[in-house]
Formats: structure tokens, C-alpha cells, sequence
């Protein structure tokens, strides 16, 4: 196997005496899509930053593309595409300005630019738009042109903080659709997110991470398989009847959560068990059966929901 | 101290100017005309035919042009170096953007500051030719008081950077322009003389570098004795480039790499 793209090793950051990154060790091997799933506030950001040479590592070891971000910064970014959560488009500009600056940030002669900008305009279904200035673009099409701009310099890998947050569900397929290609043409991606579908969607490998630590590490379905029961029932009561349900049917499922507005059952076979409550004679006001998600594993490794 | 790669950040501050410059090119160019109109010309009148004359012993037109020529100079460097440096620290975090290129703080300073000297170059050169064909200056005088005012404007490009990288919030701006730009332009030598200022201020005002540059293109291009010895108005200068060119960088480093 070739030499991992991102090597950390008790990785660190600390902002004064609060410690966002807590000694998390993980590498990203080239060709995948590795992400980092966790709520808001995990460290996933902090993490993005040091690998992205623009946050100094507080401690631990740190090695993206083979050099130190410490003494290395510029040559790193050199070969890397940044997504940031945080749109920053230049909007007085046009899309066609945007991606020209920032191509020529990287020292890319025109000539080099233009061919990109025309391929890259083409993958984000801008071209249209070339000419347009960007504050009028949708929340979507912003999006999109940030990826373009992160992949003019050809990185070996590109890096995206949270792609889909505040996108409409039309936009976010788009968008998966579009990183999936990347994926198949071989770049190498490193994704944070806090949405459990698309790190399901999208990455071969992931990392959860909740309070500036990893809880665990594997592929979503391996991570799925190991932590929760194939299925779920989800049952809906009326406010302060929960507990008492959950007292008759714990014994149906192999482990229960009880949730602020529902209950999980987590077992083999939903529908049985929903026959079984039903038998019971106890009647929730609404019943879902459904596969187990990276989700259900981030609950029971942390005991929280991701989205809270 | 220009490395390739600050270049290529004045590259983009003059690649977004060329789209924009239309919002700026009224304060850059033709406000310091209308000022030459209104005070060099019509108020100048009155003064070079009253009593004011006794005191200058040049048309006030004269007197008022060079003093300008730095002013405008002062007041470019901090329009550039103000509202486009709160955007790109915090209205459109551009900067952020920059800084995930191979792009570093130092080079973003170097060529932001590389950026607004070649504009205030700009205003200052345009408005050297029209101090000429007012007949206020020799084209040789106007042209030898380019790079004074070049060097004031750089005194305050730097310093305003500086400030605005420090500022959280936009007040800080306003507060800028209305108690230290505007102030300085009205008493720092360049509509009178500062002997004419109470005796309690006047040495508040050689502190002000846009004292030392009026002085300097004054004197350069009338051809005049120098109130100061020049060298110790240039050192002033080139003291305050330094200091806001380190001052600049420690502030973005503060605010951009967390």
C-alpha cells in the first residue's frame, strides 16, 4: 500500500485552555473518501484547519502529503484544494474572476487557467453563469463554484468542511453527485459533516468524533454492523407515557434509547417487533420501522444526537 | 521584501479594482479638483487680494496645491486600506480564502500594501498633471513632489491596516475617518500654515506625518527652503511605514491564523 496522504498522531489543537482537537491519531490513504462525522462543536473544523496548513498544530504529529504543515505550509497548500464551511466568494467579482485570481494565487499562468476554468465551470454547471457576478448566485451554485475554485490547482486532495450544510435537498444531491465523480476520478477527499446521510453517501471510511475525540473508526456499514442491532423501530407516544412503554416492551429489542420526542427499539427485525407492540396491546401514535445509520451509532457511542 | 508570491496578491487587488474601481475613481480624482477649484482658485482670490496675502508670499493657490497632493495621498491610502481590509478580514473573509493558496500573512500584507501604494501612485501622479496645468506648480516641481507624497500616503496605507485589522466592528471606521482622517487633512499644514494653529496645538502637528509630507512636497515643489531638514521628515515617514508594516502583519497573523 502507498504512503498515507494524512498521518496524525496524538493530534492536538487547544485554544487557550479549552482543547478542541484531543490526541485523535488517523490517516487518509489515497484514492479515498474519509470523513469525519460529528456534531457541531467536535473539533471536525480545528482538524480541517491543521490539515489544511493554516492553523498551527498545538501537539502531537501532524504529516500531510509526506511534509510538516509546521515548516512546509505553502508547499502543502500548493497541492491542496480547500472546500471551506464558510462561504467566502469574492461577490462583487464574476465566476469566471473568481476562479481566475485564485488560479493565479497558485502561480498558474493564464493560459493554464483559462482551460481549467472552462472544464472546471463545465463539472459545476456554471457555465452559464461565467460571466455572471456571484451575488446573485443560489446557496447551491455558491457551493459549487467553491468546489471549482478548490480544484484549480489539480489537488491531490481536497478538503470540504461540512459541503452541504444550509443547501436545499436538491442541492445537496447535486453536489453529492458531483464529489462522487471526483471520487471516481481518483481525488483524494476528506470530508466533515454532521449529516449521517452523507457521510454514508459519500465516504469509504470515517472517523466519528464527538468532544475533540475519535469514538470510533471504520467504514459507515462495518461502523453500522458493530455498534447497532440491523434495524430500529421508532415508536411515537404521547408526552410522559414513554417511559412507562419502554418498561413493557425493553425486553422486545436488544438495546432502547428514549428519545425528548420518540423511542428507538434496536433489533434484528422491526416489523416483528411492531407486530409484537401491537400484541402488547399498546398503541404508540405513530410507528417507523427502518435500517440502523451511522446515526444510531453516534448515539450509542455518545448518547447523543448528532443534530441537536 | 516584494516576493513573487505578494505579487500575485497585488495582481488580484488590481484584478478586482479594474472591476470596481468606478465606486472610487469621484474621492480619487475628482474631489481634490474640486478642492483646488474651490479653495486654490475661488477662495484663493479673496486671499491673494485681502489681507491674507501679507502672510504668504506666494499665491494661496501655490501654497495650497503641494499641500494637497499629500493630502489626497494620506486620503487614498486609507479608504484602500480600511473598507477592503474589514472585507477581507471579516464582511467577505477573502483572506481566508488567499491564505488557503500557498499565499502566507506576510505576503498578503506585503501585497495589499504593494497594492494601495500603486494607487496612491496613481491618484498622486493624475493629480501632480493638474497641479501643473493650473499653473501652480513647474511640471519639474510637481513631478519631484510625487514620491513625498507617495511615501505619506504609505505612512498612513500601513497604520490604517493595522487599525482596521484590529477592529471588530465597523464603528471603528467611521470613528477613524471622522477623528483622525479628517482632522488631520483640515490642520496638518495643508490649507494654512500651522503657525496660524493656537500655540498650545501647533506641536501636535509635527507629530502628524501628513504635516511632514506637506512640508516636504511644499518645499519640493515650489522650490522653497524646508521648515524641517528633509531627511528627518523622511526618516519620520519611512519610521511610521515600518512600524504599520509590522504592526500590519502581527494583527493579521492574530486574526487569521487561530
Amino acid at each position: 500500500m502507498s504512503e498515507p496522504l494524512v498521518i496524525a498522531r496524538g493530534l492536538t489543537k487547544r485554544f487557550g485552555a479549552f482543547t478542541a482537537v484531543d490526541s485523535i491519531d488517523f490517516d487518509v490513504q489515497p484514492g479515498e473518501a474519509f470523513g469525519f462525522l460529528g456534531p457541531n462543536g467536535a473539533g471536525k473544523s480545528s482538524t480541517m484547519r491543521m490539515i489544511g496548513a493554516t492553523s498551527p498544530v498545538t501537539g502531537g504529529l501532524l504529516r500531510v502529503l509526506g511534509m510538516n504543515p509546521e515548516t512546509d505550509g505553502p508547499a502543502i497548500r500548493a497541492r491542496l484544494g480547500v472546500v471551506p464551511q464558510e462561504e467566502n466568494l469574492d461577490h462583487e467579482l464574476s465566476v469566471y474572476e473568481n476562479l481566475l485570481i485564485y488560479g493565479r494565487y497558485f502561480g498558474l499562468p493564464k493560459r493554464v487557467i483559462d482551460g481549467r476554468i472552462e472544464e472546471l465551470l463545465d463539472f459545476a454547471e456554471l457555465t452559464e453563469r461565467r460571466n455572471d457576478t456571484v451575488e446573485p448566485l443560489s446557496g447551491g451554485m455558491k457551493r459549487r463554484l467553491i468546489i471549482a475554485r478548490g480544484l484549480m490547482n489539480q489537488p491531490d486532495l481536497l478538503i470540504l468542511d461540512e459541503p452541504t450544510t444550509g443547501l436545499d435537498p436538491q442541492a445537496r444531491h447535486l453536489l453529492w453527485d458531483r464529489l462522487y465523480r471526483l471520487k471516481q476520478q481518483g481525488v483524494t477527499l476528506v470530508i466533515t459533516t454532521h449529516y449521517m446521510d452523507e457521510a454514508e453517501q459519500l465516504c469509504d471510511r470515517l472517523v466519528i468524533m464527538d468532544k475533540g475525540k475519535i469514538t470510533a473508526e471504520d467504514s459507515p456499514r462495518q461502523l453500522i454492523a458493530r455498534y447497532s442491532p440491523r434495524e430500529v423501530l421508532e415508536l411515537r407516544f404521547p408526552a410522559g407515557e414513554q417511559e412507562r412503554a419502554v418498561e413493557r416492551l425493553a425486553d422486545l429489542a436488544q438495546r432502547s434509547e428514549i428519545l425528548p420526542d420518540r423511542v428507538l427499539l434496536y433489533t434484528d427485525d422491526a416489523e416483528r417487533a411492531a407486530i409484537e407492540v401491537t400484541e402488547r396491546g399498546i398503541v404508540p401514535e405513530s410507528t417507523v420501522s427502518r435500517r440502523s445509520t451511522l446515526e444510531d451509532v453516534f448515539l450509542r457511542l455518545t448518547g447523543r444526537t448528532l443534530i441537536e | 521584501m516584494m516576493t513573487a508570491r505578494s505579487l500575485r496578491v497585488v495582481e488580484a487587488d488590481a484584478r478586482f479594482y479594474r472591476r470596481t474601481w468606478r465606486a472610487s475613481v469621484f474621492s480619487n480624482f475628482l474631489t481634490p479638483v474640486l478642492y483646488l477649484l474651490a479653495m486654490g482658485v475661488g477662495l484663493g482670490q479673496l486671499i491673494d487680494e485681502g489681507r491674507g496675502g501679507s502672510s504668504l508670499d506666494i499665491p494661496y493657490l501655490t501654497f495650497l496645491a503641494p499641500g494637497l497632493l499629500a493630502a489626497i495621498a494620506m486620503q487614498t491610502a486609507a479608504g484602500a486600506s480600511s473598507y477592503p481590509v474589514m472585507a477581507g478580514m471579516k464582511w467577505r473573509k477573502t483572506y481566508h480564502a488567499t491564505l488557503a493558496t500557498p499565499i502566507g500573512i506576510r505576503e498578503l500584507v506585503l501585497g495589499h500594501v504593494g497594492w494601495v501604494t500603486l494607487r496612491i501612485t496613481f491618484g498622486v501622479v493624475v493629480f501632480a498633471l493638474v497641479m501643473w496645468l493650473f499653473d501652480a506648480a513647474s511640471l519639474l516641481g510637481a513631478i519631484l513632489a510625487v514620491p513625498p507624497a507617495i511615501l505619506t500616503g504609505m505612512a498612513f496605507a500601513t497604520v490604517v491596516t493595522a487599525y482596521t485589522a484590529r477592529l471588530e466592528h465597523e464603528t471603528g471606521l467611521v470613528t477613524l475617518f471622522r477623528f483622525g482622517i479628517m482632522p488631520l487633512f483640515l490642520f496638518s499644514g495643508t490649507f494654512f500654515p500651522i503657525e496660524q494653529l493656537p500655540d498650545a496645538v501647533e506641536p501636535l502637528a509635527y507629530l502628524t506625518p501628513l504635516w511632514h509630507g506637506v512640508s516636504l512636497c511644499r518645499s519640493i515643489a515650489l522650490g522653497l527652503p524646508f521648515d524641517l531638514h528633509p531627511g528627518i521628515s523622511i526618516a519620520y515617514l519611512l519610521v511610521w511605514v515600518a512600524a504599520g508594516t509590522i504592526l500590519s502583519i502581527r494583527m493579521f497573523r492574530r486574526r487569521l491564523v487561530l
